[in-house]
């Protein structure tokens, strides 16, 4: 038998003898139901790309994103400027590339805060009822009443235009729909035999909310952030295109677009390049949330 | 004289606000002595488990006199004393563990919310004790069959070393063969620990197998106390009980 056949072995094994290995072992089982999924892979295989772009940006980059050349402006894809040039001369393939590492950190630090401050707030409401409960609901009713875009753009307004404030921006108006599906989903177990079994052994409330409660709810939670990274990126990208977002000359792709707004019909490859870049991404990360609710969703029926 | 291990009396559990208030259990009076296994025996919604639930703490809307070796209980508060006095078996295996947590994670907890230490002989000890291999330790609750999960439920139950065991219709949830393993090993681990036990079931089989006593309820009320050596006699005195025992007789004929 051969040396990868019997690690298979080892981490399917139905009596893992350590924690690592029945961690392993669970993480490789989940990863095994994820392959199945092929356009889930591709998502997956996009985003590694993407991510491997942001970090080598400087060597893969054949321009500097910022050098300026009247001489070329507007220059249609060539060999030398694979996808043109845009009207300040600048080269757009350099800019896209460089422009991957804002779009991901807008993306990281949003998909990070918001369903974090959703959980918390979740949780607490759903796990304390009464009128702890009532008061955070109501509060998330009230950022569920405006629509999300006009929300950011009043946050931004207010804090002024910067990338920070519209990371902040973004987080501060994504977060409702975590709390609601958190709360919901404490709801649902917050009266079961297990927790009540905790309990009997003592296990105050925090314990019970953050080791108990906060590991059935993430899962649903990945899920549902993986499927709303497209909407933050196009939120972020919307944002940038307003000019509340990345000022220039940084290359944010929703800013870029925007630059290119003025020449869309004759010089079309201006606005349409980072326009395919961020629906290359957002349809990855879609593609990645389906194949990922397959693997964590508890109720999606896979055992 | 010894306090009884558990001293219920005059308890009444409702819930609900008045409008749509519901009496689950109307003044009920049991006594459970120190090493003793009391059954109590009820169609469902009897309110035989509101009675366990009332005492373990988990229902906080109760009148009456509560005492668990002489100390008396208020409310649904319970401190740590209690914890390690009184422990419960519940009735589900499926819903009573964690579909995260491991066995190991269970069993650590356990021991690390009671202050135990020496967490990995101690889990190993606690396996062995409820009849589970150690190759058990690492796996999840979805790798166990029902009749393995209620072991580990208790397992962690019997982690603190509790004095009297709380077991809400241990085995109703498990197929017949299975049911009997959990019943054997209930009764050698009273034994073996010197347990006293309070029981729910609907199953009168079950208490002729594990019980000294019981009680039985209707309606939320205890019809009638009786040692079980009597029932086997059929000595039964109260109407409802001979009803219970000839129906569970003729099921046990037909099975």
């Amino acid at each position: 038998m051969t040396n990868t056949m019997t690690r298979r072995e080892w981490l399917l094994s139905d009596a893992p003898q350590t924690r690592r290995q029945a961690r392993l072992g669970a993480f490789y089982q989940g990863w095994l139901t994820f392959r199945t999924n092929k356009l889930a892979m591709l998502g997956l295989i996009i985003l590694i790309l993407l991510l491997g772009m942001a970090a080598f940006a400087p060597l893969l980059a054949p321009h500097s994103p910022f050098a300026q050349d009247l001489a070329i402006r507007l220059q249609p894809p060539s060999a030398e400027h694979w996808l043109g040039t845009d009207a300040l001369g600048r080269d757009i393939l350099s800019r896209l590339i460089h422009g991957s590492r804002i779009t991901l950190f807008i993306v990281g630090t949003v998909a990070l805060i918001a369903p974090l401050i959703g959980l918390f707030i979740g949780t607490v409401a759903g796990f304390a009822g009464g009128w702890v409960d009532q008061v955070l609901m109501r509060i998330t009713d009230i950022f569920l009443a405006f629509p999300k875009l006009i929300l950011a753009l009043a946050f931004v307004a207010a804090l002024g235009p910067s990338i920070g404030n519209a990371v902040l921006a973004l987080a501060l108006t994504a977060w409702p729909p975590y709390a609601r599906l958190a709360r919901a989903e404490t709801l649902t177990i917050r009266h079961a035999d297990f927790i009540a079994a905790a309990r009997l052994q003592g296990a105050g409330r925090a314990r019970l909310l953050f080791r108990h409660i906060w590991p059935l709810c993430v899962s649903s939670l990945i899920v549902r952030v993986a499927l709303d990274m497209a909407g933050i990126i196009l939120s972020a990208a919307g944002l940038g295109f307003l000019g509340l977002g990345a000022q220039p000359p940084m290359p944010e792709w929703g800013a870029m677009i925007s630059d290119g707004r003025a020449y869309i019909l004759d010089f079309w490859w201006v606005a349409a390049m980072p326009g395919l870049a961020i629906f290359t991404v957002s349809m990855a990360f879609n593609l990645l949330g389906d194949g990922l609710r397959d693997v964590l969703d508890p109720k999606g029926g896979a055992k | 004289m010894t306090p009884p291990m558990l001293a219920i009396r005059d308890l009444n559990v409702w819930f609900g606000e008045p409008p749509d208030r519901v009496d689950a259990v109307k003044s009920a009076d049991i006594s459970v002595a120190q090493g003793e296994s009391f059954g109590l025996v009820g169609e469902s919604g009897s309110g035989k488990s509101t009675i366990l639930r009332a005492v373990a703490g988990l229902i906080d809307s109760w009148s009456g006199d509560l005492q668990v070796a002489g100390l008396k209980v208020r409310g649904a508060r319970r401190d740590r004393q209690f914890f390690k006095t009184v422990q419960m078996v519940f009735q589900d295996p499926y819903a009573s563990l964690h579909p995260r947590h491991s066995v190991d994670a269970v069993l650590s907890e356990t021991l690390h919310l009671q202050g135990i230490g020496n967490v990995d002989q101690r889990i190993n000890k606690l396996l062995d004790d409820v009849g589970l291999g150690r190759s058990f330790r690492f796996r999840y609750p979805h790798q166990l069959s029902g009749g393995q999960r209620q072991r580990v439920a208790i397992a962690r139950a019997l982690a603190a070393e509790p004095r009297l065991l709380l077991l809400d219709e241990p085995t109703s949830a498990l197929d017949v063969s299975v049911q009997a393993e959990i019943l054997n090993l209930l009764s050698d681990l009273r034994a073996e620990h010197d347990l006293t036990y309070l029981m729910v079931t609907h199953d009168l089989a079950v208490v002729g197998h594990m019980c000294d006593r019981i009680a039985v309820m209707q309606h939320g009320r205890l019809v009638e106390e009786l040692p079980v050596a009597d029932l086997r006699r059929g000595a039964a005195k109260a109407e409802y009980t001979r009803g219970l025992i000839e129906a569970s007789g003729s099921l046990g004929a037909t099975a």
